[in-house]
């Protein structure tokens, strides 16, 4: 009890700006508890995306910039099919009511709007065209042999630190 | 032309798009994990640099799963560069490889174009611009506009969250500006 106290109280501190990885966290914790080694399903899925994302050439820094200049449709139709199929599956799921595989209901979280989505949304766009590569073609990049990206990840991290140490400073 | 030969050729977006777009149901259905990946990033902050910042201060050991995922990832792209390697260079636009051949871009194959992005250019300031600054870039940016190209653009665009198309929308402006009006400076670079 005690523990699920304190881990209540950070929340509150700390989803004022971003709802989030904290609030879909609270949905997370707040249900059943598994064995870690049950993770590995998700690596699974990891080990999946990764493929799609260097066959689908997307972590192709070629690939961002002719998406950039309007030279190519393909990008578009990889992110624009993709979300059209996340689309119906959050649809069917709502409409048939999905369970997981743990019986649980699916449970969605909203997002709400503050600046940093624009701010944030356009130093990112500026990071993604430079490095031609968001923070999941990263790792794929990575694992495909091109060991540079090792120093991009690590600087991302310090990106995302330097935001969470900073971030009372920035407009929201 | 065997299965394999035909795995190796890049998939098109009508294949590989719709397979990238079932990450959402997987994830949900495996344990209502909403798509996500920059997250990542601040889960390996909170556990190795926590530095007291309250912003870090919570139980990542409960988000595993999303370093489960980014770990697989890379297992991913190596299984795919290895087994699955496309043996062609990436076809590209012919207008891009006319820009790209000025400044002395001209080897497609691989999956990062290997003149721009190695270890000796690291050491270059168009290295460091590309490989540090972008870098940075990236993780701030995302942590700041609350999530990236798959927490954003593919998971809230599907599940109808206008704050995610806003911030889809900033993405794509901040590449044009980037793409078109500062990189070519920085391509100029030694």
């Amino acid at each position: 009890m005690q523990t699920e106290f304190v881990s209540n109280e950070i929340q509150r501190d700390d989803t004022d700006f971003e709802v989030r990885s904290l609030d879909t966290s609270c949905i997370n914790i707040s249900q059943l508890k598994h064995p870690w080694w049950h993770n590995f399903k998700y690596a699974i899925a990891g080990i999946f995306f990764g493929v799609l994302l260097v066959k689908a050439e997307v972590i192709s820094w070629l690939r961002i910039q002719e998406m950039f200049r309007l030279q190519s449709f393909h990008m578009y139709g990889t992110i624009g099919s993709a979300v059209f199929v996340g689309m119906i599956s959050i649809l069917l799921i709502k409409k048939f009511n999905v369970k997981t595989i743990y019986g649980e209901p699916v449970v969605f979280s909203q997002k709400k709007f503050n600046k940093g989505q624009v701010y944030g949304g356009l130093i990112f766009g500026l990071g993604w065209a430079i490095t031609g590569a968001c923070p999941g073609p990263i790792f794929a990049l990575i694992g495909s042999g091109a060991t540079v990206f090792i120093i991009t990840l690590l600087s991302a991290i310090a990106g995302t630190w330097f935001y969470g140490k900073y971030r009372n400073y920035l407009p929201h | 032309m065997n299965f394999i030969e035909w795995l190796r050729q890049p998939w098109p977006w009508y294949v590989s798009g719709p397979l990238i777009g079932l990450m959402v149901p997987v994830l949900l259905i495996m344990g209502n994990k909403s798509f996500g990946i920059s997250s990542s990033l601040r889960h390996i902050c909170a556990a190795c640099f926590p530095a007291n910042i309250s912003f870090f201060k919570y139980d990542w050991t409960k988000e595993l799963w999303n370093l489960f995922l980014v770990s697989g990832i890379v297992v991913g792209g190596f299984i795919a560069a290895i087994l699955l390697a496309n043996p062609s260079p990436v076809q590209i636009n012919p207008a891009l490889t006319h820009e790209l051949q000025q400044y002395g871009i001209t080897d497609y194959y691989g999956s990062a174009p290997h003149q721009l992005f190695n270890w000796q250019t690291l050491f270059s300031l168009k290295g460091f611009l590309m490989i540090v600054t972008g870098g940075f870039m990236v993780g701030f940016g995302t942590r700041y506009a609350g999530g990236c190209t798959s927490g954003h653009a593919i998971m809230g665009l599907s599940n109808l969250q206008l704050p995610s198309l806003i911030a889809t929308i900033c993405f794509m402006i901040g590449g044009f500006i980037m793409a078109n009006l500062i990189l070519p400076f920085i391509l100029q670079l030694k």
